[in-house]
């Protein structure tokens, strides 16, 4: 026969919100940095192609530095490789394995998990940034415009991301996402105006791909820090109608197990 | 004190597309250890998972700790835990870390290092999840769900694929859950388990619970119950079955081998002590074979429990 020690008298209770939300993103954070073929993903892939294309001519970028064209782009890319195919293949795993089925039984809310999941996705996009903005000015980048339309730009790609990601993640199998995410992640780094200049493509090809969010995003980026503009409307218009979209049918379709 | 009920379910149904895994199931379980006890596709885990706010009831009612798991599942969260039949923990975080992070989700949590001690997961070091033996996840599982102080834990069969020295462990853990006064559910379809921990049983077979008592009624109702002991042979079986009560029965078997069935109790005993030493009889070997929860589960089904 035991007898009370009281070690495990109840107590019940929820952290504060504001706790539990920075425990929750502090972790995320802390397994996407750890993941090792993310980081190949997410930093070696970028940094590679943007040191490999600023310093060998294989792609031509039209006029001016070659990295004047490829920064913007390969800050789109770092973009796209975290919110979108890190977090697809993260949270498709974690769906999987019955962590995001665990946590929701915890006192932290549904909503309290995903703000933390786009807190560890804005925390490793600005890691990257610095980094690719280091390596750039390293190899003579002058960038220009607005930082605010970059700023503008960043968050709505983000926002457009996360939600395919996440829509991915809570409707197809783990591996099927992986898969998935890495092909789709393969096609638009070459079809979405990332290193290859969107005019090198046929014209009705360029309308469609045109319309891509990847594309978008790197035009865009590309207008303000390449030529200077104030304010890339159209490719933000793009961007806003991917992540209401993205983000609806995510909400909607999102299984938790 | 066992008075009021933790968990209160009602007439649950749940189906899956056309196969209903739990089929008008009436469950009430009260402070202290309740088994649900029932062979693999019994309906366990759905019933579970109910109380636990994943699954909605087709129909019935649910209440635990008096509150509806779906609608109200933000104000019980943080009062129950939870420890799944598998997974829950992020294949690339470290066993400490993750129990960290859960007791970090709650406003009084156990002290963790004390917790990791006691469940032997200090072990585990630098090891990621996906690299834990299966006992040493099972562990920090139930570790989760204890973590955060709760008033009502589910464990979800917390020993299946454990070796016999993890069980013990985790068996002393739910004892000292409940001497502290936390209430426990746990499926398992082992009777030991059930017979050594549990206050209250409920036998589910078929998405249904067949039975519920403490192991000792179920084990006492009935099922027959054998009593046997050796003594002289010839002895007058008519005579000892007049001191016995109505339902029982006697028999000499073998020359000086006799059985007698019905239900044993100390009373029973007594009796056919007391009956051996007016006829003095010396009996030797007296042996009592009680059922159990094994039988009586077989009795009721017409099945064995592990299949």
């Amino acid at each position: 026969m035991t007898t009370s020690t009281g070690t495990y008298t109840p107590k019940p209770g929820a952290a504060p919100l504001g706790r539990m939300i920075a425990a929750q993103a502090a972790l995320e954070t802390k397994m996407l940095l750890r993941n090792g073929e993310q980081l190949l993903l997410t930093v070696i892939i970028p940094t590679l192609l943007l040191v490999l294309f600023s310093t060998v001519d294989i792609v031509d970028t039209g006029a001016g530095e070659a990295v004047d064209f490829l920064a913007p782009g390969i800050l789109a890319l770092a973009v796209l490789s975290t919110a979108f195919t890190g977090q697809a293949i993260a949270t498709g795993f974690e769906r999987r394995y019955g962590v995001l089925k665990r946590l929701a039984a915890s006192p932290l809310p549904r909503w309290g998990l995903m703000t933390a999941k786009t807190v560890a996705v804005l925390v490793t996009e600005v890691l990257q940034i610095v980094l690719l903005t280091v390596i750039a000015f390293a190899l003579g980048w002058s960038p220009q415009g607005n930082p605010f339309a970059v700023l503008l730009l960043l968050i709505l790609g983000t926002a457009a991301f996360s939600g395919l990601g996440l829509l991915m993640a809570g409707t197809l199998k783990a591996e099927a996402t992986l898969a998935a995410a890495n092909l789709v992640f393969l096609l638009l780094l070459v079809g979405g105006g990332v290193i290859v200049p969107l005019d090198k493509f046929p014209d009705a090809a360029q309308t469609v791909l045109g319309l891509l969010p990847i594309s978008a995003l790197s035009d865009g980026l590309r207008d303000v820090l390449q030529h200077g503009a104030s304010m890339p409307w159209g490719d933000l218009g793009v961007l806003a109608v991917w992540g209401v979209v993205g983000i609806a049918a995510a909400g909607k379709f999102f299984r938790w197990e | 004190m066992r008075s009021e009920p933790v968990v209160q379910v009602q007439a649950l149904v749940k189906r899956y597309g056309t196969k209903t895994a739990v089929d008008g199931l009436d469950l009430v379980a009260r402070t202290g250890v309740t088994a649900v006890l029932g062979p693999n596709g019994a309906g366990k885990t759905t019933t579970v998972e109910t109380c636990e706010g994943y699954r909605k009831p087709d129909s019935g009612t649910v209440r635990v700790l008096g509150l509806d798991p779906v609608r109200q599942g933000g104000e019980l969260r943080p009062r129950i835990g939870v420890m799944l039949q598998s997974g829950g923990v992020y294949s690339g975080a470290r066993a400490d870390e993750m129990l960290r992070h859960v007791a970090k989700l709650h406003a009084h949590p156990l002290d963790v290092d004390a917790l990791i001690e006691r469940l032997g997961l200090g072990s585990c070091g630098r090891t990621t999840y996906r690299r834990l033996s299966g006992g040493q996840q099972q562990r920090l599982a139930l570790a989760m769900a204890v973590v955060g102080r709760p008033e009502l834990v589910f464990l979800d069969e917390p020993t299946a694929g454990l070796d016999p020295q993890a069980r013990r462990a985790t068996w002393d853990l739910v004892r000292d859950l409940r001497a502290d006064g936390v209430s426990v559910i746990l499926t398992t379809h082992h009777m030991d388990e059930a017979e050594q921990l549990a206050d209250d049983v409920a036998v589910i077979d078929a998405g249904r619970v067949i039975a519920q008592g403490s192991p000792e009624e179920l084990c006492r109702g009935g099922a027959e119950n054998t009593l046997r002991f050796t003594g002289r042979p010839g002895l007058d079986v008519a005579s000892l079955l007049k001191a016995l009560p109505a339902d029982s029965s006697a028999a000499e078997l073998t020359p000086g081998s006799y059985r007698v069935n019905g239900k044993v109790d100390p009373q029973l005993l007594a009796t056919v002590t007391s009956w051996c030493a007016q006829h003095g009889v010396m009996p030797d070997r007296i042996s009592v074979e009680r059922h159990t929860l094994e039988d009586v589960f077989l009795e009721l089904t017409g099945k064995e429990l592990r299949s």
